[in-house]
């Protein structure tokens, strides 16, 4: 039995917090920088250079990229032989919020109330989070701030069997090139596949934390990635919806077993400041 | 890459008339942040017959929560949210408040877009995303009203040179029809 202390969890979610909002990952950075290289539109091109620079201004001055600093995703790991001590586990992640939030400087963007009291929060509180209990004795959270503009371009559809691959294909192209020049494209495309409604959302979510552009492991998902890319990227939407060659820099599709009567498909898109930090205590 | 036009606000006819899709922008002197929560009390307050905390004739209103500034920071970070979340008040702050110029990034509604051009009246994007950047045109930060609304408050920003690019501009030219367009592949 391990024992990891509540406080400890608290400080490592604050240094994530803050660390995410103003250090976009590497591998982002990348395809961003190669997408830049290759965009011939000038809109999109001029789009993307000014994303480029915010990026390595934000890393150097430590300040966030972007205004929306979030709501903030936890995604728990949590060894079965780990002993959390000195208060509960969930107060313990919101309090690192609470901390990472007013000591960075971010923006609290959590409402009290979703329709009957929509007075801001004050320290960006409470996190989503999702935990699952795995083997061994390490605990791995995941910190994802989530934007709601892209937040709010996300889709569900329950999905006929009969529907196969084409219906797949059709109705996540559509929620991409729909959502036109809204969540700041080019956007990284969470796509769940199976399970239940909930579960394919869920799915949709988690793909957003692959290494950005990195292929399902099973080859005939990787290439209905690489398909879908490419039809989001005749859409002509391109960066910031100026028009251009760049509306999506990434598929990602994450997939669960699910009922004989049912094909959920859930699509979430994540901007270009696809935050996300990571530690394993 | 097209001349950059240097305009200042508040925008006169002669200015909004004079700007085209596509044109590249800097806007300096004073422009207002206001977004969802402000602009449902305002159209609130214009249906009351109520005055507005600032008088909008000929201004410009910029679609921003910013980050709280760091020490020794005129402003945090600061780009722009997602229009569209305004449009259902855009009319009305246009016929009513006497607005004539937006700052914000995405599409617009036809409604809005109506208003625009009924009223002549011009709406700029910026990079969302590029906050950082961004934040270095704002010189000064005041907020002058809903304090209590946080990130929301409507605040008064003087700026310098703030980089956008009109989307839409007052005859209805649409950045977000013609420039996908242009890129569009047909199977």
């Amino acid at each position: 039995m391990k024992e990891i202390s509540a406080s400890t969890i608290t400080e490592e979610i604050a240094r994530m917090a803050i660390e995410a909002a103003c250090d976009l990952p590497r591998d982002v950075e990348k395809i961003i920088t190669e997408a830049t290289e290759k965009e011939t539109s000038e809109f999109g091109k001029y789009a993307m250079e000014k994303v480029c620079k915010n990026i390595k201004i934000a890393r150097e001055d430590n300040v966030p990229m972007c205004q929306d600093t979030g709501m903030v995703i936890i995604f728990a790991e949590l060894g079965q032989d780990v002993h959390i001590t000195g208060g509960d586990f969930e107060d313990a992640i919101n309090a690192g919020i609470a901390k990472g939030y007013i000591d960075g400087y971010l923006r609290k963007s959590t409402v009290i109330d979703p329709v009957l009291n929509r007075k801001n929060a004050g320290d960006n509180t409470p996190a989503i989070i999702y935990t699952k209990i795995v083997p061994g004795d390490t605990l791995t959270l995941t910190l994802m701030p989530k934007g709601a503009g892209s937040e709010n371009m996300s889709q569900l559809k329950m999905l006929k069997p009969a529907q196969g691959l084409e219906g797949i294909k059709q109705f996540v192209i559509d929620a991409v090139v729909n959502a036109g020049g809204n969540p700041c494209p080019p956007t990284i495309v969470g796509v769940g596949i199976g399970g239940n409604a909930d579960r394919a959302m869920q799915l949709s979510k988690q793909a957003l934390r692959r290494e950005a552009g990195a292929p399902n492991p099973n080859p005939e998902y990787a290439a209905l990635e690489r398909e879908l890319l490419e039809e989001i990227n005749k859409s002509g939407v391109g960066p910031q919806g100026f028009g251009g060659l760049t509306t999506a820099l990434a598929v990602h599709i994450e997939t669960y077993p699910t009922h004989i009567a049912t094909m959920p498909v859930g699509v979430t898109l994540n901007c270009h400041a696809a935050r996300h930090k990571h530690v394993v205590l | 890459m097209a001349e950059i036009k240097n305009i200042t606000t508040p925008l006169t006819d002669e200015v909004i008339n004079s700007l085209n899709c596509g044109d590249m922008i800097n806007i300096s002197g004073v422009i207002y942040t206001g977004r969802d929560a402000a602009h449902k009390i305002m159209t609130e307050k214009l249906d009351a017959g109520e005055p507005l905390p600032v008088d909008f004739t000929g201004q410009v209103i910029y679609y921003a929560g910013p980050t709280p500034a760091k020490p020794g920071r005129v402003i945090g970070s600061c780009g722009p949210t997602t229009s569209g979340r305004m449009d259902a008040y855009t009319p009305q702050m246009i016929e009513e408040a006497g607005l004539k110029g937006m700052v914000g990034k995405g599409p617009r509604s036809k409604e809005v877009v109506d208003a625009m051009v009924k009223n002549n009246v011009v709406y700029f994007a910026s990079i969302g995303g590029a906050a950082a950047v961004i934040a270095a045109s704002v010189q000064e930060c005041e907020v002058v009203a809903y304090d209590d609304l946080g990130p929301e408050a409507v605040r008064r920003l003087v700026v310098k040179d703030y980089p956008c690019v009109v989307a839409i501009d007052s005859r209805g030219n649409n950045i977000y029809e013609t420039g996908p367009a242009q890129f569009r592949v047909e199977d």
